[in-house]
């Protein structure tokens, strides 16, 4: 192997004056100075606001935009009549590689249908993002495309999100009471984890028959 | 009796209003380190701490510091020595600030048959005493390393300690040739003398007369008051230095020290080269432009006009200083040695030998 030898190279009598470049490096961050502060008074009187004069995001009110492939929190695809698109297939809870997603799929009345989630849970606690559930669902059920990022919580339960979240990306912890909207039957976390609904209050009294769900926790 | 309670009066108002002014623009320096930083690398800067929902771009982020460091836990660490861990910071405080008394900020006020010196305490050897006091902040340094019981932190302290002697060499000579071209030590007096013009356009400042020194002074200021480029002392989150072992307001004395040095050498550095609270053209009756024109100002104005000629000329050191130190990269120790005992050493001595040569052939006063 070749060795290259690397000679540092020699200051030139000018950069070892040392001042002539201590002023170089001051023009820049004088530069830099003088034209954001022009462009911060000129934001103050309301002028020129399409010039930026820091590239700073205040987060909180001001979000960074997302690009729309960016995986953030997920949300359950709803059908016309809201319940969910997923049909229980469970291929999610089975390539999920964190086991955060937990399913229990019931009876759904319409034949075409077959089947759907009673109980949908994903633990952001323990998710990975990895966006796998998005890309196995066949039916395009799950999507992370909610652009929330400011999943937080003072507890690992906090951190789970339930079928109503799932559903609804609008709803953020603490849920408050009575603000379960949805008719099918399902694990209602909100009243304590009994099943709640029917599928007549989806589809109107003998529209349907109702597939018998078995009361309990699931 | 009544006349000596008047005279400790208006000692104590001149007194105060340069500590009110010092200590204030010492707080402020934390929020103009932030936010001039912001600025430069095109940043907003600190601006949440609130008061009521407003926010005075950030100002009130001094005020949450002081809270902050007030409460925050005292650590003295096991087997250290108490007493000198906690005299450490208050001498390097104490120090600091006592040597202002040396700073005139204005020219004397006359009210009816009374002179008051704008000058904390009227000094004849102003400018030794002051550099007496910067060279007993070293103890602070010193003691900080020595008292923590840490062998990080005696490291730093004596780094520090040898950064601070070395530099305060090259500090002291090159304001030898200002001593000389104005023939005094009282500053009030070197700020006389950089009174009226040369050839009836250029203010006698000390930049005119002693450039090389300007430039000298001015570095080894920066290294005798540890900014950057030369903070090798602190440092914070890079190299362990003579704190290591202060938290809460002793380590906020420390910063706050260094402020207020930062300041004292802002003040010293207009004083001695920038005419100090001198305006341009402006002596004592009025303005007398090069032109010819004459605009009279009353004797109060004339004060105040120098009051805030000095206040401007501080502050624009101030923000140079807080410009280099986001400018320029830290120096390395051997470099750092070298700059001062091979660079700002040598020119030092050669400006105050061609100085005294210089006043020699011109006999005297330039």
């Amino acid at each position: 192997m070749a060795v290259k030898v690397m000679r540092r190279r020699e200051l030139t009598f000018w950069e070892q004056l040392y001042l002539p470049q201590i002023l170089t490096g001051l023009r820049i961050t004088f530069a830099h100075f003088f034209r954001n502060m022009f462009f911060h008074t000129a934001h103050s009187l309301g002028l020129l606001k399409q010039f930026a004069a820091a590239v700073t995001f205040q987060y909180p009110e001001q979000p960074r935009p997302l690009a729309n492939r960016f995986r953030s929190r997920h949300r359950l695809t709803v059908r016309e009549e809201g319940t969910p698109r997923c049909v229980g297939c469970m291929l999610c809870e089975t390539v999920c590689p964190a086991k955060c997603i937990t399913i229990v799929a019931g009876e759904h009345p319409d034949p075409n249908v077959e089947k759907y989630p009673v109980r949908f849970d994903i633990d952001l606690g323990v998710c990975v993002y990895c966006g796998f559930c998005v890309e196995v669902c066949p039916e395009d059920a799950i999507r992370m495309d909610t652009q929330i990022l400011d999943v937080a919580a003072y507890s690992r339960n906090a951190m789970k999100l339930d079928i109503h979240e799932l559903m609804n990306p609008a709803l953020r912890k603490p849920l408050p009471e009575g603000s379960c909207t949805l008719k099918f039957p399902h694990v209602c976390q909100l009243s304590g984890g009994h099943v709640k609904g029917s599928w007549e209050e989806v589809y109107g009294k003998g529209a349907a028959h109702a597939a018998p769900i078995h009361p309990g926790h699931y | 009796m009544t006349d000596v309670m008047t005279e400790v009066a208006i000692k104590l108002a001149v007194v105060f209003v340069m500590f009110f002014g010092v200590m204030n623009l010492a707080g402020l320096h934390t929020w103009i380190e932030r936010k001039q930083s912001a600025i430069i690398q095109d940043r907003i800067g600190a601006n949440r701490a609130s008061i009521f929902g407003f926010r005075l771009m950030g100002l009130l982020h001094p005020l949450a510091d002081a809270v902050k460091m007030f409460t925050k836990e005292d650590l003295v660490p096991a087997g250290a020595d108490k007493v000198l861990h906690t005299l450490a910071p208050a001498f390097s405080v104490f120090f600091a600030l006592v040597a202002f008394a040396g700073i005139p900020f204005g020219d004397r006020l006359v009210l009816g048959d009374r002179i008051i010196e704008l000058q904390p305490a009227k000094i004849d050897i102003a400018l030794l005493y002051i550099f007496a006091m910067l060279s007993l902040g070293v103890y602070g340094v010193i003691l900080a390393g020595f008292a923590s019981r840490n062998n990080y932190a005696m490291l730093g302290g004596l780094r520090a300690t040898a950064q601070m002697i070395s530099y305060e060499i090259a500090l002291g000579i090159a304001i030898i040739g200002i001593v000389m071209v104005y023939g005094t030590t009282d500053l009030q007096e070197i700020v006389r003398g950089q009174g009226g013009n040369y050839w009836g356009w250029i203010p006698r400042w000390g930049i005119v007369v002693q450039p090389v020194a300007f430039f000298v002074f001015l570095t080894a200021a920066l290294a005798e008051t540890k900014r950057i480029p030369f903070d090798l002392p602190e440092g914070e989150s890079e190299i362990i230095g003579y704190f290591v072992e202060y938290s809460g307001m002793k380590f906020g004395m420390f910063f706050l020290t260094d402020f207020l040095e930062t300041i004292l050498v802002a003040c010293l550095a207009t004083t001695l080269f920038f005419g100090g609270w001198q305006v341009p053209y402006l002596i004592s009756d009025g303005f007398h432009f090069p032109w010819g024109a004459v605009l009279p100002v009353s004797q109060w104005t004339y004060v105040l006009l120098g009051v805030t000629s000095f206040s401007i000329k501080v502050l624009v050191f101030c923000f140079l200083f807080m410009q280099i130190r986001w400018t320029l990269p830290r120096f390395r120790y051997d470099q750092l040695m070298n700059l001062g005992w091979l660079g700002l050493f040598p020119i030092s001595v050669a400006n105050m030998l061609v100085t005294a040569v210089v006043l020699q052939l011109t006999g005297g006063r330039p």
